[in-house]
């Protein structure tokens, strides 16, 4: 009582140890395993949970605190881009249907990403890997709700965002998300963090925010940049949880080897495939750029994908098997997406157009190789028939890759100038990809992707007209009770930015004071 | 692959309180460099970085919890080792 003895504050690592192992109990009134069931019919054999290293070990108080900071810095700035119409200060009114893509595809994932990791975060057996899941499953909850609230601003100026949930579950683009990530968030736990964690986060997530943020800052969108960054301060911690998680079950034994390769092949390719969006809205939807897809892909995954492959290779852990045609694909992708979305501008809630002049000499130069070859002519093809009163719209349905549910746009490797087909048979059907990897995908899981809910295919069936629509009526337009059923307003969400109402309403809010491109002097 | 060492890197948000973070890194890692781009400044180091506790407060003249660098940490690459005093990358490779 009388003589006091000084207490040596704990270290980090014990602290977090504290938190996590020292809070955890194994259960007697019912088996460990009854209680958790999910992570041993994957295969993964874990020996030893006390050998999962803790990637960032941030203790509650520590994990409130910082993201208290990161919110009031974060709604600081959203509060004063909206009281001096931040809108406004935006390069020019295009830039915004890269937002629109972003809440109609990206922000729904992180929705998605929270109750994913909620799952798995009650259903791991060690304690340190739980307690990681549910940290980050707060986390992707706090990215959806600040990107709406950020996002929500423009949504009072601009069209294309106002129904973005309803979009989500129906838009046949926005499929590809979403059945990526219900392709996730339907696999056991070890499969949803090589998937997420690794696969997209670690590998493949810095080519989502990291250019695509630097870009909005680049085009005056600081609300949008303080969102991207605010949500990405959460990734680095997220990207540690996927590489710990991978190590951890390459370590424990080696019959996880091969299981975990499986994962990361399926994973590479299925994550590289939903980023064709991300390519082409930094190729295409940034008026000003900071660097092309092609940069990107080389700096975020060639350049650190390659160190991190050659680290795992001593666990006997190679490349992901599409590796080399994604590589291949960096000086094609976003330039066949951008065509395709050109084509169905009719059928999807944000605009596109023709690049300008200096814009196509900009992706000249970044794609040396390919534009100018074989994607030049036919934007300069669309714009002359724009301006000849005949802009294209194409009206029929696309044929969908069975896996990443994109059309079928992507070319031959090694030939861009044929469309990839590859088709498998399952049970008496005939099912269609667009690449050697999404057919490969299907083969190893038939039985799970004959389910996949295509919206072409849905379509076709009449699963997506309003109740009580007579598709036999005479005079019947399948695409407009198709685009209702979207709740798309049509002739203001769709169709060309060229004419539109957003583009109509920006040059009127800036009025005749700011000077048009190219006048405005330095910046 | 080539048999040369990888780089890891370290990404901060390129303002007044990430500063003397990234001056620190690049005090305590001679073969370290920064390059900005809007809004971001990204350091690479080949295969191995270190962030110092004690060289940030130098900078700054008072105390630093490490891990206030969350707050405007961007992205890193690399196997991390963290304690109250230094956070490390590095590529086993």
């Amino acid at each position: 009582m009388d003589t006091r003895v000084a207490k040596k504050k704990l270290g980090l690592k014990e602290r977090y140890a504290a938190m996590t192992r020292g809070l955890a109990w194994d259960t007697s009134y019912q088996p460990m395993d009854k209680v958790f069931p999910y992570d041993r019919y994957e295969g993964i054999r874990i020996h030893d949970w006390d050998k999962w290293e803790d990637p960032f070990r941030l203790t509650m108080d520590a994990y409130w605190k910082y993201q208290g900071e990161k919110e009031k810095k974060l709604y600081a700035v959203i509060e004063a881009f909206a009281q001096n119409n931040g809108q406004l200060g935006v390069a020019d009114a295009r830039y915004v249907n890269a937002l629109k893509l972003f809440i109609q595809g990206v922000t729904p994932l992180e929705y998605y990403a929270h109750r994913g990791f909620a799952h798995v975060g009650r259903h791991f057996t060690g304690a340190g890997a739980r307690v990681a899941a549910q940290m980050q499953s707060i986390d992707e909850l706090r990215h959806f709700q600040t990107e709406t609230h950020a996002l929500s601003h423009y949504n009072k100026y601009f069209n294309g965002m106002h129904q973005a949930n309803h979009w989500f579950d129906r838009v046949w683009y926005l499929s590809v998300p979403k059945s990526f990530f219900e392709d996730a968030l339907t696999a056991g736990p070890f499969e949803f963090l090589t998937a997420v964690s690794f696969s997209f986060e670690y590998v493949l997530t810095n080519l989502l925010f990291v250019p695509f943020m630097s870009g909005a800052a680049h085009n005056g969108d600081m609300s949008t940049v303080t969102f991207g960054f605010s949500a990405q301060s959460d990734e680095s911690r997220h990207m540690t949880l996927g590489i710990e998680c991978i190590k951890f079950m390459l370590e424990q034994d080696p019959a996880n080897v091969p299981i975990v390769q499986k994962w990361i092949d399926k994973w590479f390719w299925r994550g590289y495939r939903v980023l064709t969006l991300v390519a082409m809205m930094q190729d295409y939807m940034l008026p000003k750029r900071v660097m092309s897809w092609k940069e990107a892909w080389e700096m975020y995954a060639e350049q650190n994908g390659g160190a991190l492959f050659k680290d795992l290779a001593r666990y006997g852990i190679r490349e992901p098997a599409g590796w080399k045609a994604a590589c291949e694909g960096k000086d094609h992708i976003s330039h066949q997406a951008w065509n395709t979305f050109y084509n169905y501008a009719a059928a999807a809630p944000f605009h596109t157009w023709v690049p300008s002049d200096e814009e196509l000499d900009w992706l000249s130069q970044k794609y040396p190789e390919t534009f100018d070859r074989y994607y030049r002519p036919r934007l300069l093809h669309y714009r002359a028939q724009q301006q000849a009163g005949k802009r294209f719209y194409n009206k029929t349905l696309p044929m969908l890759c069975t896996t990443c549910q994109i059309p079928m746009l992507f070319t031959e490797p090694g030939d861009a100038s044929r469309i990839c087909y590859r088709e498998s048979s399952y049970l008496g059907d005939k099912y269609h990809f667009c690449s050697d990897g999404c057919q490969h995908i299907f083969e190893q899981e038939p039985e799970k992707y004959v389910q996949s809910w295509l919206p072409v295919h849905q379509i076709y069936q009449g699963h997506c007209f309003k109740e009580g629509v007579d598709p036999t009526q005479p005079g019947f337009d399948p695409l407009m009770a198709v685009l209702d059923w979207y709740e798309l307003n049509v002739g203001r969400d769709n169709f060309d930015f060229e004419g539109s109402e957003d583009q109509k309403n920006f040059a009127a809010w800036r009025g005749d004071a700011q000077p048009a491109a190219g006048e405005g002097g330095a910046a | 692959m080539s048999s040369s060492i990888s780089n890891v890197f370290i990404a901060f948000q390129d303002n007044e309180e990430a500063r003397p973070v990234v001056e620190a890194i690049l005090a305590d890692n001679p073969d370290a460099s920064a390059a900005h781009t809007p809004g971001l400044v990204k350091i690479d180091a080949p295969g191995r970085l270190t962030i110092r506790r004690a060289t940030i407060e130098e900078q700054t003249g008072r105390a630093y919890d490490l891990q206030q660098i969350h707050v405007n940490l961007v992205t890193l690459s690399g196997h991390i080792d963290e304690d109250d005093d230094q956070l490390t990358l590095s590529w086993r490779h």
